[in-house]
């Protein structure tokens, strides 16, 4: 499993959209900062586009990267390897090198901008945290759209779909539902709902750290009111550990059943 | 050896192949043929651990290989697509590929005999259909396994690599590997096949050498009794 997590890094480092997609976050972190020279300032601009952006080019590189490795993992299947760390290697390897040029691309022009010496520094490595997360739970989505579609084309249009149903539609649906529903009590639901998101899920968690009331919304202010700031971050730390491991489990049992 | 029981595999309502039983013993040169579809492909594939049969018993050297993967150690796999990971360069793949062994490998004579010296240092993506064939050859014989699978090896390769691929073939054959090979080309298979295994419909039509097969068929020319297998499947 190492040495495939090793070499699938390798491959990856040395493509060119590692670079586009490190150079991206680079020239981001510059521009926002030139604009904003308010370091805890960029840092809630620089969260809205992680939970947003981050899930979409983990997914599309995920599909992207599993279809094109294709003929190289059925090499892979048949040398003597277990066939499940075939899937951990290829999937670590992706999900890390797309956080190393989320943390460095992003790192760099904070560190130039003085982000040691700052106050937001823990907040800024909880948004690279959750960065991560998000990384590593949208390349398992990927990679399990992609086990169940041989079809490249309908492989992509899933991954979109799955983007903007979680990114996009599920917040505007949940708005409605909170409208229409506005004479119920809603805290629970509202919780529950929350958590079955990721992106909204790593929403609150950064607002919760940065503690800006304005930006929470109904459901952090919930969240706030229902848990605190502490006991918040946890619960809501533990229900990304779950989001991880659920579609990592569920990708997988897909592949040790899959034919090749 | 190779012992198939009773395999069948079903993609969706598609059955490829049903009832198959198949022995295979140990030494020789094994022609898999058969016309497209017939399940050339998923009957080596089972046999890889690469495609999961709905029913059925493979073992390999007396043992079970369903669910296992330790017995890939001792067998060699061409794929008939050689796609390699785009940004690593020929030696780096061979390093790695060595890597993922637990197994000596002899590299160097082979590299030499398909002139691979100059693409030694190039990624694989700059490579032709035909060098990327060759690093494909070189990656499946450079280890010493007593089960060679090679899925349409000729795919890609000009005269002169295909006459040193016939030379490697017979070396191993003389060594006294087993080596499976599904092609459509009926004159490599007249040159090299000690016997054909005929796949028709999911199942074993026609198993022996080809002499056999000319008695049976009673046509004297490999092509055309193949030719005269396919055609019954329309009768």
């Amino acid at each position: 499993m190492f040495k495939i997590f090793k070499y699938s890094t390798y491959d990856l480092l040395r493509s060119r959209w590692s670079y586009v997609y490190f150079s991206f976050y680079l020239i981001l972190g510059f521009v926002l900062l030139f604009l904003n020279s308010d370091v805890s300032k960029a840092v809630i601009t620089i969260m809205n586009i992680i939970v947003i952006l981050t899930p979409l080019i983990a997914i599309i590189f995920g599909v992207m990267y599993y279809y094109n490795t294709k003929e190289f993992t059925e090499l892979l299947l048949a040398q003597p390897i277990k066939r499940s760390k075939i899937l951990i290697g290829q999937y670590l390897g992706l999900s890390v090198s797309l956080s190393l040029s989320l943390i460095v691309g992003l790192g760099i022009p904070f560190a130039v901008y003085g982000l040691f010496m700052s106050m937001v520094i823990f907040d800024f490595f909880l948004l690279l945290v959750v960065g991560g997360f998000l990384n590593f739970i949208f390349v398992a989505l990927a990679f399990i759209i992609t086990l169940y579609n041989e079809n490249r084309i309908k492989g992509f249009g899933y991954a979109i779909l799955v983007w903007l149903l979680l990114a996009v539609v599920y917040d505007g649906v949940f708005m409605i539902i909170l409208i229409i529903f506005k004479e119920y009590p809603l805290d629970t639901f509202s919780l529950v709902v929350t958590m079955l998101n990721p992106i909204d899920l790593s929403r609150i968690l950064i607002l919760l750290e940065l503690d800006i009331s304005v930006l929470l919304g109904y459901t952090g202010a919930v969240f706030k009111k229902f848990f605190g700031t502490g006991m918040g971050m946890l619960s809501s730390l533990t229900v990304m550990f779950v989001w991880l491991i659920i579609p990592i489990l569920l990708m997988i049992r897909k592949f040790n059943k899959k034919d090749f | 050896m190779i012992e198939i029981n009773n395999l069948n595999k079903k993609f969706g309502k598609l059955t490829v192949l049903e009832n198959l039983d198949l022995k295979i013993k140990d030494g020789g040169v094994f022609a898999i043929l058969g016309p497209n579809g017939s399940g050339k492909t998923t009957l080596i594939k089972c046999l890889l651990g690469m495609v999961i049969p709905n029913m059925g018993e493979i073992s390999f050297d007396s043992k079970s290989i369903l669910n296992n993967w330790e017995y890939r150690n001792n067998l060699n796999y061409l794929p008939q697509i050689a796609n390699f990971p785009n940004n690593l360069t020929v030696s780096e793949l061979i390093k790695m590929v060595k890597n993922l062994r637990p197994k000596d490998s002899d590299e160097a004579p082979l590299i030499k005999r398909f002139n691979l010296e100059p693409f030694l240092n190039k990624k694989l993506v700059s490579l032709s259909g035909g060098t990327k064939q060759k690093v494909n050859i070189l990656l499946t014989f450079m280890f010493d396994s007593d089960l060679l699978i090679l899925d349409e090896p000729t795919t890609g390769l000009d005269p002169i690599s295909l006459i040193s691929l016939k030379d490697l073939l017979r070396e191993e054959q003389q060594k006294g590997k087993t080596i499976l090979i599904t092609t459509h080309i009926m004159s490599f298979v007249e040159e090299m096949a000690d016997e054909i295994i005929f796949l028709l419909d999911g199942n074993i039509y026609f198993k022996g050498t080809n002499e056999e097969l000319k008695k049976q068929t009673g046509i004297d020319n490999l092509e055309k009794s193949i030719a005269e297998l396919i055609s019954k499947q329309y009768v």
